[in-house]
């Protein structure tokens, strides 16, 4: 493959195969996975790759298995993630919490269909925005990455692996179906050109390890088993050691953590792309492959005179509020596209001041077929 | 058999902070954990090789208590998560600590496959007939007619034979004993954790706080003295006759057989690929 080659090569590629390049070059050396329609290509060109060179593919019985089993591979060391769609993405959540409760490394790859249930399981639809930040019981905050296209992918995948690694935390990765299944050319960066971020590794003694380190501003080392460390995880309430407590101190304390680490953080994981904002006095705010209908409906909008931008976030949780409201701020309107009912629009709304503001303009579609830039640049057209 | 000292479990406890434990006084779960713990030490092993995963239930807190690499991961997926382990670091010794409940209920499903795959693990199940950190509802081990709270006028959900089960799925060594048994067991987790493949050991073992009560099975002495008087060697069974045997349980080894191993066939095919690349 591609990722192979020591100079950069301009390529054709599904976005499905630029996240199996990306979490390749992103040192990717252990898959778990389950068949599902649209995200199956990223476990079958994992189970070419890995096997050559000496990592670990395997298909386990369901994606409970598969979630489980990257996270245990993590434990041990590997940079491990899974690849799924909708119904495995709802079967995992439980692990995701998991993850995050034990800070423990992983990725997600959630190609999203049409929901819910089996839904239109080869239709793009935007279903697991809420999901993919609260679908987990308890509550904890969440890093999810949104591609645009298939080089962003590729580069969000790396991406997904380094934040995973150094906040020591699942991070998903949300793509659309059409992205999934999309050709686009992509230039795949020469290796050192690609930065790669690996967890810490402890430098204490065995005795003096704490698998969580509160004095190292929340992103404290990680041991792997077997080398030595023999910690203790668990996914109760644990203290800095990694032993279950129900003290409140304790319990407190570690919830905390998790928050802090992620909010103190904001503008390392937060990023989003602003076109044509400048001057802009109608904004869209869209993501993945809705940003590109917007994108377009901005240079159509741009060519008849309109003053028309677009704010896309790249990462989506923690939600960019400040951009958000800078954007709210220098704007008469807000057009949100999503193929849901209102998911960002409900976000976004968190953030206007007044309940009575009619800035924001919803355009939502559930039917399994994409908004198009006409449709959204005639939907500005109805609020001017 | 090696001779192992009193010392060695206490040498092997975690310390710090983990005592007293969270188990009942009567219950097996103690029992059970100092075995697995002599059964290691007579193996004189390196520690930090050595993995110890587990669900969630009264037996899955045996992890935490252990001075070993350990994992006390979700309820049914001690499996799935030991095999993320085993797949990614072969050479490691994992032990799986499961219950009745965890392992063939809600685990059932990687329970087989990880039969099936004949991967390298020892998987222990504290089998007590019931789902004791819940307050005792009936679990896919809880005998006909017997009271749970969830079974109150008798239970008559068929059960499942753990052993049957997993033989039938694949495992390529399969034991039962009990608490009571506790030279036997250390024998059979030595044995089982020297077997390349899939080990499981189906341990009887006696809630006498919640099944006891609830079946009117007296204390823990008493459930200790049924574990012996209930349960019959295979061995000795198949030279008795059949009215001899009626009510019995029967403990043994009931396979142990050699096949390919999960971590060792992909091993394999690693080696072609490179081989066929080299070429």
């Amino acid at each position: 493959m591609a990722q192979n080659s020591q100079k950069p090569v301009l390529t054709l590629m599904q976005g499905n195969e630029a996240v199996a390049a990306g979490a390749l070059a992103a040192g990717c050396n252990y898959f778990a996975g389950y068949p599902i329609t649209p995200s199956t290509e990223v476990a079958e060109i994992l189970a070419n790759e890995l096997p050559k060179r000496g990592h670990t593919f395997i298909q386990m019985e369901d994606e409970i298995a598969s979630i489980a089993a990257i996270i245990g591979a993590s434990l041990a060391g590997a940079k491990s993630f899974t690849a799924t769609s909708g119904p495995g993405f709802s079967l995992m959540q439980e692990g995701i919490g998991f993850a995050k409760i034990t800070e423990t490394p992983c990725v997600v790859v959630n190609v999203q269909r049409g929901g819910p249930s089996t839904g239109l399981p080869t239709s793009p639809a935007q279903g697991e925005i809420m999901q993919s930040r609260w679908g987990s019981h308890g509550d904890a905050p969440a890093i999810v990455l949104y591609p645009d296209s298939v080089k962003e992918s590729y580069a969000l995948t790396i991406r997904a692996f380094n934040l995973a690694e150094k906040y020591r935390t699942c991070v998903v990765l949300l793509l659309d179906e059409v992205l999934g299944h999309m050709r686009e050319a992509i230039t795949i960066p020469d290796a050192s050109e690609i930065q790669i971020i690996n967890r810490i590794k402890p430098t204490v003694p065995a005795n003096w390890y704490k698998h969580y380190d509160e004095n190292q501003k929340y992103l404290s080392p990680l041991a792997s088993y077997g080398e030595g460390y023999r910690f203790h995880v668990t996914g109760l309430a644990h203290d800095a050691q990694g032993f279950p407590t129900n003290k409140p101190q304790e319990a407190g304390a570690m919830m905390e953590r998790l928050q802090k680490k992620i909010v103190h953080n904001i503008r390392d994981l937060v990023q989003i792309e602003s076109y044509k904002m400048e001057d802009a006095n109608i904004a869209i705010f869209a993501a993945g492959i809705m940003a590109r209908s917007a994108k377009a409906a901005v240079k159509m909008a741009r060519a008849e005179g309109l003053k028309v931008g677009l704010l896309r976030p790249l990462t989506i949780w923690p939600f960019p509020d400040d951009a958000v409201r800078k954007m709210l701020k220098n704007v008469d309107y807000v057009v949100v596209p999503e193929l849901n009912q209102g998911q960002f629009l409900h976000e976004l709304r968190r953030l206007v001041k007044s309940t009575t503001d009619s800035k924001l303009i919803g355009l939502q579609r559930v039917n399994g077929t994409l908004i198009t830039p006409t449709e959204i640049l005639q939907k500005i057209k109805d609020v001017l | 058999m090696g001779k192992v000292s009193q010392r060695v479990v206490h040498d092997f406890l975690r310390h710090d902070k983990k005592f007293p434990h969270v188990w009942c006084s009567g219950c097996s779960n103690g029992t059970i954990l100092g075995t697995i713990i002599r059964a290691i030490a007579e193996q004189n092993l390196d520690r930090n090789n050595i993995t110890m995963v587990s669900g969630i239930g009264c037996s899955s807190r045996m992890p935490v208590y252990i001075d070993l690499n350990t994992l006390h991961s979700l309820h049914g997926r001690a499996i799935a998560f030991a095999t993320g382990i085993k797949t990614f670091k072969p050479d490691m010794k994992v032990i799986v600590v499961t219950g009745d409940g965890d392992s063939t209920a809600i685990g059932g499903n990687h329970l087989i496959h990880a039969a099936r795959r004949n991967i390298d693990m020892t998987v222990i199940v504290v089998n007590n007939n019931i789902y004791g950190m819940t307050g005792g509802q009936y679990s896919p081990t809880t005998p006909d007619d017997a009271k749970a709270t969830t079974s109150p006028y008798g239970n008559f959900d068929r059960q499942f034979d753990i052993c049957d089960l997993v033989i039938g799925a694949g495992a390529t060594y399969v034991a039962r004993s009990s608490a009571f048994h506790t030279m036997e067991l250390q024998k059979m987790i030595v044995d089982a954790m020297n077997h390349k493949g899939f080990s499981i050991i189906d341990v009887i073992s006696a809630c006498p706080v919640i099944y006891g009560r609830m079946n009117k099975k007296g204390g823990p002495p008493e459930m200790m003295q049924a574990m012996r008087d209930n349960t019959v060697l295979n061995t000795a069974a198949a030279k008795l006759p059949p009215e001899k045997l009626e009510g019995k349980t029967i403990r043994g080894v009931f396979k142990n057989v050699q096949c390919p191993e999960y971590c060792e066939q992909y091993a394999k095919v690693v080696e072609k690929i490179k081989e066929t690349s080299d070429e």
